[in-house]
């Protein structure tokens, strides 16, 4: 660094002195000039007057004397410093003079700029900038250096040459390390991206060659077909701008909540139709049929035709009414409430609400909500009917965990729901006439319906008990029984009131429930094995239970497999409270007892006897041919002589009669001994110093060592590192199929007949860019990827 | 009773067309997969050995020259191309998959010494012995067309060597100076001298497309600037260089092939000693290329072998000879890295595979799956003895086998007795030069 700063001085000093030179250039010949004509002028005078002729003739021997006297004067102006001056001032007329001798007055002296400069402020043509620098120059008192040589400058010239050069050329040196560096390099650089390319591109680098296609290309010309830039018909654009990727999965999202605020409005009036307070519903209808008529009026003013249609409803619906008088006291019902009323607070209450909801009926613009309401629970009852059997029969199923999916469930449920609200307010619900009309509709209805209630509410009651416990298929057994029971009694209990229903049932269940472990824990007592329990029980109960034909609910009970007894306790916690209500029955009795895994005898496991069997056989031949080999004791012997010949050997280096009397009988002495006998380090301890049952012998192994490295190879720092190396395996026996392909990517690819360019500038510009964009890399080199 | 069955999802079992491989479930756990190092080693050593039972590398010879070929050209645009020129002044075509001449023409009287495409590929330039710069069409003339030049330059002297610009219609000469040419001028742009009378070969570097190498008698190499009036710096070696070459990966780095049996690898920013001194010819090395991804590099000997080194390598990786083949003057890499084209003296021109043990043509997937795991196997254990054994042995030829161990008990010897000089003389005053730095004379600015 240090040469290339001084070199770096001297250049600038060299360039200072060229300008300064340049500078005097200019100004010096003139200035000169300036001066010889005053010198010229001086002796003009006399030059005038004497005769030239006499001159030339002169000339020989003339020149030579003047020339040895000009010397002899300038020797001796050199003598005295200033007298000098004066002797040039002296200027007399010369007879002869000749045009080398002409010189400058002071001619040692140097000149002095101001010398030089003094016509410069008489001239007006001289910039004042100039004037300044020539000022400034005065004051500086250095000399000027002399051009420099030749080879000198050119060597300069090459010097800052290749210095711009190797600037120029480190500029790659992030993107050679970078590649040096790369785990994976993928030849050509700037690979065009696979796949299709736009048709742009392809069309504007070829031309129409052959006829064909010089033929093609004036049709499409002629019938003003788009052939370069806008290569697509509007409509092909438009298609392909149908539907990005982000657009659709906006749509999507936008469908998503659609749906899910559909969802919550639906449970949301699913739940208000639960609602089973008459009151609520009353003052909801009655809210509604106020904002109805907001509405209405609204619409008058706005929409007058669809104002008019709703109009034309509510007038329909008050036509109606008038004509069949359906809520007044003509009906059976009401003639019955007629012949009550005189006795029942209620029947009469119901009287007077039937008669308001006719005058709201016959009244004008009302009421078209109430009937709205009857149409869309009609329609749902008949879309309950398919549900209902569906559901029965998916009941049968149930054992196959694919048909029991929740999609039908919930609709199913939702319909339960509803008929229960029906059974337990049917008769009750004198005010509401939609109900009223259901009831009337049921009691035409045959058996059919009851009977599918009946399918339903069993349902719907074995779905609870799968909420409380796991889905287990014996869970289904306690009920079983129950329904059998049940059935009877449900079917004129319906027909008559359906209020009790309910609660009965769940007394009945509870009931069934205590009788079933009451039954089990008898069994269980009764049995000495308890583990065959739980195996039993439910077929006798079945027995004792069933007085009818077995289902075909029972019919697959009994196929199911017997064990699972880790379901039992899950059972537990309501068994449980059940019976401490009701019944004491002794629960860890019935509980806490395993049941065992009753093991069948399979084939396999037949032969597994036999072989073990075949295996102690010839342990005892072996046993009786080695009888008297004492194995045992011989490793160990063995072992121990290795470890033996593995201890090192002490060396005794002693030469009897060194420093010493020597001869036969002569020892020598202990002390010598002592000092010559050189013991060795004891070695590591042995590996298998612990495992007594094992000889691991250190010796090298000579045959192996030919296949091992024995010295660090180059790159490597220390033996840890190597040998990480080569403990990793990289085959897909050991590892995955993707860390395989990772592990053994080639470091070079080169594409099948791709022309490798040589590296281009645009690479420096892209990685430029890289450097620039920071955060932004990754996409940058995702897209070099690409 | 119910019979538990084994249920299987057949999505985990078939796969989904025939051609694809049957799914195999693997359990990963290492107990399951004792000895993988030794396994790995045993297949390491199998890789290495069938590699060399595959390793042929010599496809192709193509002859029809009439003397000695003399130059080599790759086609810029068109990998099944190659012009070479001969001794006697002919100039042919190959169409390299057919592996016949496409075009014979007679460019010049006497040496064709130099010939490049034009990076369009539409036409190409020959320097001969006759003084003269020709400008060639690619595609042959059509019947009845005489064979003619597009350009004839009429120079003062003799042309060695040329290249052109990588990007613009510009080339360079060499001969007695180094001249820069403009495609639409009779007459040099730029001529550089710098004290020597005849220079051998000149190359423009492909990345830094305004720079320039060249080789001088002088023992010197030379750089260059176009846009400089002015060469750049040149470095004086011990022997003379034949050829130099640009890493066309890497702008600063070049390498020169050296009448000292070597190869130079230079930072051109550090001329004062090569990076990499690259050592197994046994004699003067007379041309070389690089391969297009800057990896590798082959060079053409005079002692009738090819040797193809890694850039960063002081030792070849790979020898290829023949029988037949005489001295190597001239050596080209294909652009797609594939192939080596030699040119020789026995007028042949000879194509070889850059791996030897490769298989060409396209391969399946899980045969390249298979190749990669093999080469990573043959990485990883490539210090272990006996698959550097395998993996290095070559078989030479006599001469050259005894040639190579002659060079090494002479290099034993001169080192054997500069220790002993070192060992018997004031310390320090026999100052320990490296291998690198014994070659460089000097650098002049």
């Amino acid at each position: 660094m240090a040469k290339v700063s001084k070199k770096k001085v001297s250049r600038k000093s060299v360039r200072k002195s060229s300008t300064v030179t340049e500078k005097i250039a200019e100004v010096k010949p003139d200035v000169v000039y300036d001066d010889g004509d005053d010198e010229f002028l001086s002796k003009e005078d006399g030059n005038i007057s004497s005769e030239e002729e006499e001159e030339e003739e002169e000339e020989d021997g003339g020149g030579k004397d003047e020339r040895k006297r000009q010397k002899l004067l300038e020797a001796i102006s050199a003598l005295g410093g200033k007298r000098q001056k004066k002797l040039g001032e002296r200027s007399e007329a010369a007879v002869l003079m000749s045009e080398f001798t002409v010189n400058a007055e002071g001619e040692g002296d140097k000149i002095d700029l101001s010398d030089l400069i003094g016509s410069m402020e008489k001239t007006s043509a001289v910039p004042a900038k100039t004037k300044k620098q020539l000022k400034n120059l005065q004051h500086s008192n250095k000399t000027i250096e002399c051009p420099l040589s030749k080879q000198e400058s050119e060597r300069i010239q090459r010097d800052v040459a290749f210095r711009k050069a190797s600037t120029e050329v480190t500029r790659w040196k992030d993107i050679i390390k970078q590649n040096q560096r790369a785990e994976q390099l993928v030849f050509p650089l700037d690979k065009e991206p696979t796949g299709p390319r736009p048709m742009e591109r392809m069309v504007t680098g070829w031309k129409a060659q052959t006829p064909l296609e010089q033929e093609i290309f004036a049709l499409l010309s002629a019938n003003k077909q788009p052939i370069n830039d806008p290569i697509l018909t509007p409509a092909e654009e438009a298609s392909m701008r149908a539907m990005s990727l982000e657009e659709a999965k906006i749509r999507r999202a936008e469908l998503q909540k659609a749906r899910a605020l559909q969802s919550y409005y639906e449970a949301k009036t699913r739940r208000e139709r639960k609602i089973k307070s008459k009151k609520y519903h009353k003052v909801q209808n009655k809210a509604k049929r106020k904002e109805f008529l907001k509405k209405f009026e609204e619409m008058v003013k706005t929409d007058p035709a669809a104002a008019l249609e709703e109009l034309s409803k509510i007038e329909l619906a008050r036509m109606q009414e008038r004509m069949s008088l359906k809520h007044q006291n003509s009906g059976k019902w009401a003639k019955s409430k007629v012949i009550m009323a005189k006795y029942d607070e209620g029947a009469r209450k119901a009287m007077q609400q039937q008669l308001e909801v006719n005058k709201e009926l016959t009244q004008k613009l009302v009421t078209a909500l109430n009937k709205e309401e009857e149409e869309e629970e009609e329609a749902v009852d008949e879309e309950v009917l398919p549900d209902f059997v569906n559901d029965a029969e998916q009941g049968l199923h149930c054992s196959n965990p694919w048909m029991r999916g929740k999609l039908s469930e919930d609709p199913a449920e939702k319909e339960l729901s509803e008929n229960m609200d029906l059974i337990t307010e049917g008769p009750g619900a004198v005010g509401n006439p939609a109900e009223e009309e259901e009831e009337e509709e049921e009691v035409v209805e045959t058996e059919e319906e009851t009977l599918l209630r009946e399918f339903d509410s069993r349902r719907k009651r074995r779905q609870a008990h799968e909420a409380v416990t796991a889905p287990v298929p014996e869970e289904e057994e306690p009920q079983v029984p129950d329904q059998e029971e049940e059935e009877e009694p449900q079917v004129p209990d319906q027909e008559e009131e359906e209020e009790p229903q309910v609660p009965d049932q769940e007394e009945e269940e509870l009931s069934e429930f205590t009788s079933l472990f009451q039954g089990i824990a008898d069994s269980s007592r009764e049995a000495e094995m308890p583990e065959g329990a739980a195996d039993t029980n439910p077929s006798a109960q079945l027995e004792e239970g069933l007085v009818r034909v077995r289902t075909l609910e029972d019919m697959e009970l009994l196929s199911q497999p017997a064990p699972a007894t880790e379901q039992l306790p899950s059972v537990a916690p309501q068994a449980d409270t059940t019976r401490k209500r009701k019944r004491g029955i002794e629960l860890k009795e019935v509980l806490t007892k395993e049941t065992k895994v009753i093991k069948v005898p399979l084939a396999p496991t037949m032969e597994d006897t036999e072989d073990s069997e075949d295996k102690l056989d010839q342990r005892g031949l072996i046993k009786e041919a080695f009888a008297g080999d004492d194995v045992v004791a011989d490793f160990l012997k063995d072992k121990r002589k290795q470890e033996d010949a593995a201890k090192p050997q002490v060396v005794d280096l002693t030469l009897p009669g060194w420093g010493e009397w020597g001869g036969t009988n002569l020892k020598p002495s202990r002390n010598k001994r002592r000092r010559f006998r050189i013991k060795t380090a004891p070695p590591p301890p042995r590996r298998d110093q612990c495992l007594p049952s094992i000889i691991m012998s250190e010796k090298r192994n000579s045959s192996i060592s030919l296949h091992q490295v024995n010295s660090l190879p180059f790159p490597f720092q220390n033996h840890a590192q190597f040998e990480s190396t080569i403990r990793a395996p990289l085959g897909r026996t050991w590892n995955t199929e993707q860390t395989v392909r990772k592990i053994s990517k080639p470091k070079v690819v080169t594409q099948l007949g791709a022309i490798i360019e040589p590296m281009s500038r645009e690479e420096l510009l892209k990685d430029k860019k890289q450097v620039s964009a920071g955060s932004t890399s990754h996409v940058d080199s995702w897209k070099r990827k690409r | 009773m119910k019979v538990k069955l084994l249920s299987r999802n057949p999505d985990d079992y078939v796969r989904e067309t025939k051609l694809d491989i049957q799914r195999v479930p693997r359990n990963y756990d290492p107990s399951l997969h004792p000895f993988e190092v030794s396994r790995e080693y045993t297949r390491a050593l199998n890789a290495t050995k069938l590699e060399r039972v595959f390793a042929k590398p010599f496809l192709a010879s193509l002859d029809g020259h009439r003397d000695g070929v003399n130059c080599l050209a790759k086609h810029t645009t068109n990998l099944s191309t190659l012009l070479s020129g001969s001794c006697d002044g002919e100039v042919k075509v190959w169409n390299l998959t057919k592996r016949e001449c496409v075009r014979t023409l007679q460019a010049h009287e006497g040496f064709v010494r130099g010939m490049v495409v034009r990076h369009c590929g539409t036409s190409f330039f020959t320097v001969g012995d006759d003084k003269t710069i020709k400008q060639w069409k690619i595609e042959a003339p059509a019947y009845g067309e005489e064979e003619e030049p597009l350009n004839t330059i009429l120079g003062k002297t003799v042309f060695t060597g040329l290249d052109h610009h990588r990007k613009e219609g510009v080339f360079a000469t060499c001969g007695q100076q180094v001249d820069v040419w403009d495609e639409q001028r009779s007459s040099p742009i730029r001529s550089f001298t710098w004290g020597v009378d005849s220079f051998s070969a000149v190359r423009f570097n492909p990345v830094e497309t305004e720079l320039l190498a060249s080789c001088a008698s002088d023992r010197s190499i030379v750089l260059y600037d176009m846009r400089e009036p002015a060469p750049l710096k040149k470095v004086i070696m011990t022997m003379r260089s034949n050829t130099v070459c640009w890493n066309p990966m890497e702008a600063y780095y070049f390498t020169c092939s050296n009448e000292d049996y070597n190869l130079y690898t230079y930072d051109m920013r550090h001329l004062e000693k090569p990076i990499t001194v690259h050592m197994d010819h046994v004699s003067a090395v007379l041309d070389l290329d690089y391969s297009p991804t800057g990896k590798e590099f082959v060079s053409a000997s005079f002692d009738k072998t090819i040797r193809i080194f890694p850039k960063d390598g002081g030792h070849s990786r790979e020898v290829y000879h023949t029988k037949r083949m005489q001295h190597v003057i001239c050596i080209k890499w294909s652009a797609d890295n594939k192939y080596i084209l030699s040119g020789s003296d026995e007028m042949n021109i000879r194509l070889w595979k850059a791996n030897a043990a490769e298989k060409l043509g396209v391969l399946a997937p899980r045969e390249r799956q298979a190749a990669n795991y093999s080469q990573k196997l043959k990485e990883k254990y490539q210090h272990h003895p006996q698959i550097k054994r395998i993996a290095n042995h070559r078989h030479l030829p006599k001469i050259i086998y005894h040639q190579t161990r002659e060079q090494r008990v002479m290099k034993e010897a001169r080192r054997k007795k500069e220790r002993n000089v070192r060992k018997h003389s004031r310390p320090g005053t026999v100052p320990v030069v490296s291998e690198k730095e014994k070659h460089v004379v000097t650098v002049v600015k």
